[in-house]
C-alpha cells in the first residue's frame, strides 16, 4: 500500500506541475502588457514601464515562471493587479463560499443519483431504464446557465417563492443562507445526476450478473436482501470514485452558476479576474481549482482502496 | 446406427444475417431517439442557413417604442431591451454556434486521432508524456481552460475553433489510443509488420479503418461538449462579437433583467440552446449504441 500511495502522490505532483505550466503560459500569451491594462490608454509610457518593472513582468518568461512557482511553493500565490494586495485572502474567502454551495449540491445529488442509477439497473432494458439514462445524459449536457435560467424563471420570477440571487447578506442565519442557495444548487444537481446515476447503474448491472448474486438468489434469500447485502455493497465502489472526481468538476462548474446568481465564490472570482485582466488572481484561482480536484481524486482512490479489500492483496500494479 | 450422425463433424453452421450487416444509417433510423435528435438538429441547421428568410422580423431592427414587450401575436417571443424581435433572433442565432462547434470538434478529432494512433502504436515516451498532459487538462473542467485562453487571446471565430480544437486533441487521443491498443493484439497487424509495411501505412491504412467507429462516437460526444463550451463562453460575455445574433450573447445581454420580470428575452434563447444540446446528445447516444452493437 505504501508503494502505491507514493506512486499515486508522485503522479499527482507531476500533473499539478504540468497544470501550473499550462496556467502560467495561458496567462502570458495575452497581447499588450499588464501595466497598460491597469493604467489605461492615457498613461505615460514611462509610467507604464515603471509599473511593468515593479510588477516584474519585464523579466524573461522563464525567470517569471520560476519566481511564480517558487512563490506558490511558499504559499505565496501572487499579488492581484486589481486590488494591489496578496490574492490568498480573496481565494480563501471565495473557496469557503463555493464549498457551501458545492456541499449543498452534493448532499442532494449523491442519494438521488445513486437511487436513480440503481432503479435504472433493476429495470435494465425497460422503458424506465431508458428514461432515467437519457434524462441523466441530457441533463448533464445542458449548460448550467440554461437550467439555471429555467429555474429562475419558474421559481424566482413566476412563483416568486425563492430569491433570484444567491447573496444572502452578511451574518445571515443558516436557514436564510440555505434558502438563497437552493436555486443555484439545482443546475449543479442536474449536471451531476447523469454521471453518478450512470456509474451506479453500470456497477449494479455488473453485480446483478455476478455469480455471487445468483448464488444468493438460489439459496433462497429475498430479493430485497440480495440487493441490499450483496449487490449494493459491490456496485457502489466505482460510484464513490466518480463522486469524488465530480467534486472537483463541481467547483469548476461554479464559474457559470456563481456568475448567474451573483454569488461570491471561486467561480465568480475567476470570472471577475478574467474580465478585469487580473492575471495573478486568475492564475491563482484556476490553480486552486486544479489542486482541489487533485485532492478529491486522491481521496477517492484512497477511499476505494480502503473499502475494497481485494485491492490490498497485490493487483494494484 | 445413429453413431454416424452423432459423430459427424458439425461443419455446416448456418450463418444468420446479423443486425450488424445492415448499413449503420439504417440501424440509426430505426431508433426513435436518433430520429428525434436528428430532426431537431436539422431544424436548427435550416435556421442557420435560411434564418433571415424564415424570421418574421428583421432580427437587427430596433423598435424603441416596444422595449421589453412580453410575448404577443405580433411578437410571439416578445421583444428585447432594444425592441428587437426575440423569435427572429432565436431563429438566426443558431448560425454562429453551428459554424464554430463542428469545425472546432473536427479539428480536435483529426489531430486527436492522429496523436492517438501514434500513442497506441509506438507507446513509450510519447505515450507517457501525452498521458500526463491529458491528466493535467482533465484536472480542470474544459470550459475553464478554454475560458483562460479565450480571455488571453480574445474571442474570434478562428481563436475559438483553434483553442477548443487543441483542448479536445489530447482527450480524443486518449480514447483512440485505447482502441488502438486493442487492435495491436490482433493478427493482421503482425502480418502487416512481417510484410514490411512502414509504421505510417500501418497506422493510417491498417488500423485507422478499424477504429473509425470509436472516432465517430468521440466526435458526436465532443460536439456536445463544444456546444456547451461555446454557449457558456458567450453567456460569460466572451462570445464571438459578430453582427449576427447568438443565443449565448443574447442571454448575456438580458439575464440581468430577469429580476425585473422580463423572462422571455432570456428564456427562449436558453431553451434553444437546451434543445440543441439535447438533440446532439440523442444523436451521440444512439450512434454509440449502434456502433457498439
Amino acid at each position: 500500500m505504501g508503494r502505491y500511495l507514493l506512486r499515486r502522490l508522485g503522479l499527482a505532483i507531476v500533473t499539478l506541475w504540468i497544470l501550473s505550466l499550462i496556467v502560467f503560459f495561458a496567462g502570458q500569451i495575452l497581447p499588450g502588457n499588464p501595466a497598460r491594462a491597469i493604467l489605461g490608454n492615457l498613461a505615460a509610457p514611462s509610467a507604464v514601464r515603471a509599473l511593468n518593472h515593479q510588477l516584474g513582468v519585464d523579466r524573461p518568461l522563464v525567470t517569471q515562471y520560476l519566481s511564480w512557482l517558487g512563490g506558490l511553493l511558499h504559499g505565496n500565490m501572487g499579488k492581484s493587479y486589481t486590488y494591489q494586495s496578496a490574492v490568498e485572502p480573496f481565494i480563501r474567502a471565495a473557496l469557503i463560499n463555493s464549498a457551501k454551495l458545492a456541499a449543498l449540491a452534493l448532499v442532494v445529488i449523491v442519494p438521488l443519483g445513486i437511487l436513480g442509477g440503481v432503479i435504472a439497473a433493476l429495470n435494465y432494458g425497460r422503458a424506465l431504464d431508458r428514461l432515467i439514462s437519457l434524462t441523466g445524459s441530457s441533463a448533464a449536457t445542458v449548460p448550467e446557465f440554461v437550467s439555471g435560467i429555467v429555474v429562475i424563471v419558474i421559481f424566482g420570477v413566476t412563483l416568486k417563492v425563492l430569491p433570484v440571487t444567491a447573496a444572502a447578506g452578511a451574518g445571515a442565519s443558516f436557514f436564510t443562507q440555505l434558502k438563497y442557495l437552493i436555486l443555484p444548487a439545482v443546475p449543479l444537481v442536474l449536471v451531476l445526476f447523469g454521471y453518478i446515476a450512470r456509474m451506479a447503474r453500470a456497477g449494479t448491472i455488473e453485480a446483478l450478473e455476478s455469480d455471487y448474486a445468483r448464488t444468493a438468489t438460489l439459496k433462497g434469500l429475498k430479493r430485497s436482501v440480495v440487493i441490499r447485502r450483496h449487490i449494493l455493497r459491490n456496485s457502489l465502489l466505482p460510484t464513490i470514485t466518480v463522486i469524488a472526481t465530480q467534486t472537483g468538476y463541481l467547483i469548476g462548474g461554479l464559474i457559470v452558476v456563481e456568475t448567474l446568481f451573483n454569488y461570491q465564490g471561486i467561480g465568480k472570482l475567476i470570472f471577475s479576474a478574467a474580465t478585469a485582466k487580473d492575471f495573478p488572481m486568475l492564475e491563482a484561482g484556476v490553480l486552486t481549482i486544479g489542486v482541489v480536484y487533485m485532492v478529491a481524486t486522491l481521496a477517492a482512490d484512497l477511499l476505494t482502496f480502503s473499502l475494497n479489500p481485494r485491492l490490498r492483496v497485490g493487483g494494484m500494479e | 446406427m445413429t453413431d454416424a450422425v452423432a459423430t459427424a463433424p458439425a461443419e455446416i453452421v448456418p450463418v444468420l444475417p446479423t443486425r450488424r450487416e445492415l448499413p449503420i444509417w439504417r440501424l440509426l433510423l430505426r431508433r426513435p431517439s436518433f430520429v428525434i435528435g436528428a430532426a431537431i438538429l436539422l431544424f436548427w441547421i435550416v435556421c442557420a442557413i435560411f434564418g433571415n428568410a424564415i424570421a418574421p422580423h428583421d432580427p437587427l431592427a430596433q423598435d424603441l417604442l416596444r422595449l421589453n414587450k412580453p410575448p404577443s401575436a405580433a411578437h410571439w417571443f416578445g421583444t428585447d431591451p432594444l425592441g428587437r424581435d426575440v423569435l427572429s433572433r432565436v431563429i438566426v442565432g443558431s448560425r454562429t454556434i453551428l459554424i464554430v462547434t463542428p469545425l472546432a470538434t473536427l479539428l480536435g478529432t483529426v489531430l486527436g486521432t492522429a496523436l492517438g494512433l501514434a500513442m497506441g502504436y509506438f507507446g513509450g515516451l510519447l505515450d507517457a508524456l501525452v498521458s500526463r498532459l491529458v491528466e493535467a487538462v482533465l484536472a480542470l473542467p474544459a470550459v475553464i481552460i478554454i475560458f483562460m485562453f479565450v480571455v488571453a487571446l480574445g474571442s474570434s471565430v478562428r481563436t475559438l475553433i483553434i483553442v477548443i480544437g487543441f483542448i479536445f486533441t489530447p482527450l480524443v487521443a486518449r480514447t483512440v489510443r485505447s482502441s488502438v491498443q486493442v487492435e495491436r493484439q490482433l493478427d493482421y497487424l503482425s502480418s502487416a509488420r512481417l510484410l514490411g509495411e512502414r509504421p505510417a501505412r500501418i497506422m493510417f491504412v491498417e488500423i485507422l479503418p478499424n477504429v473509425i467507429p470509436t472516432v465517430v462516437v468521440e466526435f458526436t460526444v465532443r460536439l456536445g461538449y463544444a456546444i456547451f463550451a461555446v454557449a457558456t463562453l458567450a453567456f460569460l460575455g466572451f462570445g464571438v462579437q459578430l453582427s449576427t445574433p447568438s443565443w449565448g450573447s443574447d442571454i448575456n445581454a438580458s439575464y440581468g433583467l430577469l429580476g425585473a420580470g422580463y423572462w422571455w428575452e432570456t428564456l427562449f434563447p436558453a431553451l434553444a440552446i437546451a434543445s440543441l444540446v439535447i438533440a446532439i446528445n440523442l444523436v451521440a447516444d444512439s450512434t454509440q449504441q449502434v456502433v457498439a452493437g
